[in-house]
């Protein structure tokens, strides 16, 4: 072997690994119909499709965790079978989890260490591990600690660690599963500082991700998944970001909403000076003060955990506002209960639609009227008026376009963007004065979040005012009359969307005054 | 009279036998700490002890080996452990009333066979006390600490054994990560169904030698129902103890010596109703319980089936 067939690590480089015609089944679904996937060693391909296009099963199966039910896996050009982790560990296969495998009370060592042969034999070899964690994070410019807790490490440091866990593992080749969904734009910069260094050192990493322009921007080639099938493969320098969106979502697709001319009415929703505790008992809210006006949408900005969910919270009578004041429609709702908010006709699409927004084991009809069960044609002293609930949520079933096979499906069965609908669906369907709508499109695809847009822009056009909290900085300047900037708990500045830009967002978002 | 309990003879003779009276709970509550560190909430404790008693006590007597009995015991309760680990790991059944299954298994069965095959109360020659030369003649130390039979030996030690292997081998390090994060676990290649089947077997096993540690060591007799909920205070231990086998130490000794100190306010015959007596571990139970669980973090997957996600 010679010396460029090494890897910084040590291990052996892995030049192609190609799937052929892999299929895979689950009850009901198709998830994987026939795809060809391959990558080089030394460049990124990215791999492009809305959420159920069949992403995570093909790369699923390439880790071993599925197995497919028809076609074969070449390393190098010779077949191989991968049946566990275990396996594609072995064949220097990694693969970065869009949700953390990580142990977050253990240390980063121990964390790197799991489920490895020790050299100690039934000992942890802690220290040892520790050297070659130091050692890795030299080659490939990662800065960790290895004796830290997880639980005490950024989004990004984690991410880290989980890169690290797979170079130890001699990883040549790396499976980053929407490896930026979770991160700031500054540490998707570092990340993909760090991708570019990897494919120069002759990695092969898979890009997985629904986000355009980070594709456009990081891969060599792309391949976009439609439906469980292979849609084409391109060389990312022939392509248009575009000509992606169309191929995911098999049709035309626009990317800013038409916002539509709308008549600006009297204030709606207003806060004075709004103070409430957050959950570790700190102060959440410092005195916000804002005002949302019939047929307007005001935006708030902001860097996630700086007061977004605690403003929401305190509106909708889900916290205890300390101080200060809420009205709705000239009518103080500060503190009423949650029911009594539902009664003034203010409708929440909550950050958590599962969490909060759904029962998820309850059926879409059942889901669809928790908020107005007890009325009529809901139900009727005391009985449920089930011909009434089967025909209203047909119709809203139809109305809002959620793909579900039935009214009578648990809602856990469906897609992010159709749990969204089902929600959308809900809190719209009611006609509401007043909507605050939190991280509506937030793990949602093209199609469902264009849909969730629009939705929101025709409340407004309607006279809804609405409250749209977002961390996505796109969101918030395609959709807001206004956007208000929150940092730490207070109001940095509202600014109108004529002089919005991102930069002076971004600033404002920092804490930073422009001036 | 309540002068009587503060004279030397009767504060070693306190502390003497909750030294004793605490190995059953060390045994049943160590072994609990390993499944529920691994994410299992093995409610079948109690169970497992009644039975391991009986297993211990009628071997021992039919026999006349007490190394017999003990290892009759630890069988039992490895059987019952695979059992439950069967129920909780394979069939994914709710840990809390699978526990209560396995308890009132236990408490009917144990009775059950009483009944058959012994019949009356019976007694047993137990482990005899083994005096450590030197340490034993220390005047109240020793007959505190170094004077006690090989099981209540036994149990202390398990204490920093427990700690070595939880926090300093690779098959602690599974475990800790298999109650914490499975899904982690399970993509590292570990087998979060292996580690939860040797948790729950190894609990059995422990629970089972608390049983023993009951009928041929401390008692010496088996009866019916004879545990009387300690095996539920050793559940109660571990999150007293906050999973931390030294934690659990300071819970079993505090519980021990209560227990102790009424048993001892019976024997002198202090004026205090014994029902009342009676009941001052398990009031403990539940006020120590009230005062700590809110403060200690549970391992994040504890009673949560680990399934792989489609």
């Amino acid at each position: 072997m010679t010396e460029s067939n090494l890897l910084p690590s040590g291990k052996a480089r892995i030049d192609s690994l190609e799937m052929r015609g892999i299929t895979k089944r689950f009850p009901g679904v198709l998830a994987n119909d026939h795809v060809d996937f391959d990558v080089k060693s030394g460049e990124v391909h990215a791999l492009l499709g809305e959420n159920g296009a069949g992403k995570s099963t093909l790369m699923k199966i390439l880790y071993g965790l599925y197995h497919p039910d028809e076609g074969q896996i070449l390393l190098n050009g010779k077949p191989v079978s991968i049946s566990s982790p275990n396996d594609s560990i072995n064949l220097g296969i990694g693969m970065i989890h869009q949700h953390f495998m990580l142990v977050p009370t253990l240390t980063v060592a121990e964390n790197v260490a799991l489920g490895l042969p020790s050299s100690r034999g039934a000992l942890t070899d802690l220290d040892r591990v520790s050297k070659r964690i130091l050692e890795l994070a030299k080659i490939y410019g990662l800065k960790i600690d290895p004796a830290a807790y997880v639980w005490q490490l950024s989004v990004g440091q984690q991410q880290r660690v989980e890169i690290i866990k797979a170079l130890y593992r001699g990883a040549a080749l790396l499976i980053l599963d929407e490896p930026t969904a979770v991160l700031t734009p500054q540490e998707v910069d570092e990340l993909f500082i760090i991708m570019r260094q990897m494919t120069r050192d002759g990695h092969g990493l898979i890009f997985i991700s629904h986000k355009l322009h980070e594709v456009v921007e990081i891969s060599a080639r792309i391949t976009v998944l439609r439906d469980g099938r292979k849609i084409g493969t391109r060389p990312t320098s022939e392509t248009t970001k575009q000509d992606l969106a169309n191929w995911m979502v098999g049709r035309e697709v626009g990317f800013a909403p038409e916002r539509g001319h709308s008549d600006l009415g009297a204030a709606r929703l207003q806060l004075d000076g709004i103070h409430c505790k957050n959950d570790r008992g700190a102060q959440g809210l410092r005195g916000v003060s804002l005002e949302v006006r019939s047929g307007e949408i005001l935006g708030i900005a902001g860097v996630s955990g700086n007061g977004q969910r605690e403003l929401a919270e305190s509106i909708t009578g889900l916290r205890k506002i300390t101080s200060g004041r809420v009205r709705l429609e000239g009518q103080e709702i500060t503190n009423v209960t949650p029911g009594e908010i539902t009664e003034r006709m203010m409708s929440y699409i909550p950050e958590e639609r599962m969490k909060d927004g759904m029962i998820k084991e309850f059926t879409v009809a059942e889901n669809l009227i928790l908020r107005e069960h007890h009325k009529s044609p809901f139900s009727r002293n005391g009985f449920l008026n089930l011909r009434g609930i089967a025909s209203h949520s047909d119709r809203l079933i139809q109305e809002f376009r959620v793909k579900t096979p039935s009214r009578e499906t648990l809602v856990k069965n469906l897609s992010g963007g159709n749990i969204q609908k089902v929600a959308l669906a809900r809190e719209l369907s009611r006609k509401p004065r007043v909507i605050i709508a939190a991280q509506p499109t937030r793990g949602l695809d093209i199609g469902a979040t264009e849909y969730v847009r629009e939705q929101l822009l025709a409340e407004r056009r309607k006279g809804t005012a609405v409250m749209l909290i977002s961390e996505d900085l796109d969101e918030i300047l395609a959709l807001s009359d206004r956007i208000a900037v929150i940092y730490e708990g207070q109001v940095m500045d509202i600014v109108p969307r004529e002089t919005a830009t991102p930069q002076k967002l971004g600033l404002l978002m920092a804490g930073v005054h422009p001036e | 009279m309540i002068s009587e309990l503060f004279t030397t003879t009767v504060l070693i003779g306190i502390l003497a036998s909750g030294i004793r009276l605490a190995t059953p709970y060390l045994y049943a509550a160590i072994g609990e700490t390993f499944s529920q560190k691994s994410g299992v909430l093995n409610l079948g404790v109690e169970g497992q002890m009644l039975l391991g008693c009986f297993a211990a006590f009628y071997v021992a007597l039919t026999t006349e080996n007490l190394w017999l009995g003990l290892l009759a015991a630890m069988i039992v309760g490895a059987v019952m452990g695979l059992a439950m680990a069967f129920v909780t790991v394979n069939l994914h059944a709710q840990q809390g009333i699978s526990g209560i299954g396995f308890y009132l298994f236990g408490l009917g069965m144990s009775d059950l066979l009483f009944q058959k095959l012994l019949g009356t109360v019976e007694t047993v020659k137990g482990f005899p006390e083994i005096y450590i030369p030197g340490l034993s003649d220390i005047p109240g130390i020793g007959e505190i600490f170094f004077s006690q039979n090989i099981l209540v030996y036994g149990a202390f030690l398990l204490v920093p054994i427990a700690w070595f292997v939880l926090n300093k081998t690779t098959l602690g390090l599974k475990i800790r990560s298999v109650g914490e994060n499975p899904d982690a676990a399970d993509s590292l290649g570990v087998s979060v169904a292996r580690v939860r089947y040797f948790t729950i077997i190894l609990g059995g096993t422990l629970s089972g030698l608390a049983g023993a540690s009951l009928s041929i060591a401390l008692l010496n007799v088996f009866q019916q129902n004879m545990t009387s909920g300690l095996g539920f205070i050793a559940v109660a231990l571990v999150y007293f103890g906050a999973w931390k086998p030294a934690g659990v130490l300071a819970g079993a000794l505090l519980f021990s010596m209560v227990n102790s100190l009424q048993l001892w306010i019976q024997v002198l015959g202090i004026p205090v109703p014994s029902d009342i007596a009676v009941m001052m571990p398990y009031v403990l139970t539940i006020l120590v319980l009230v005062a700590t669980v809110s403060k200690v973090r549970t391992p994040s997957a504890l009673t949560k089936p680990f399934e792989r996600e489609d």
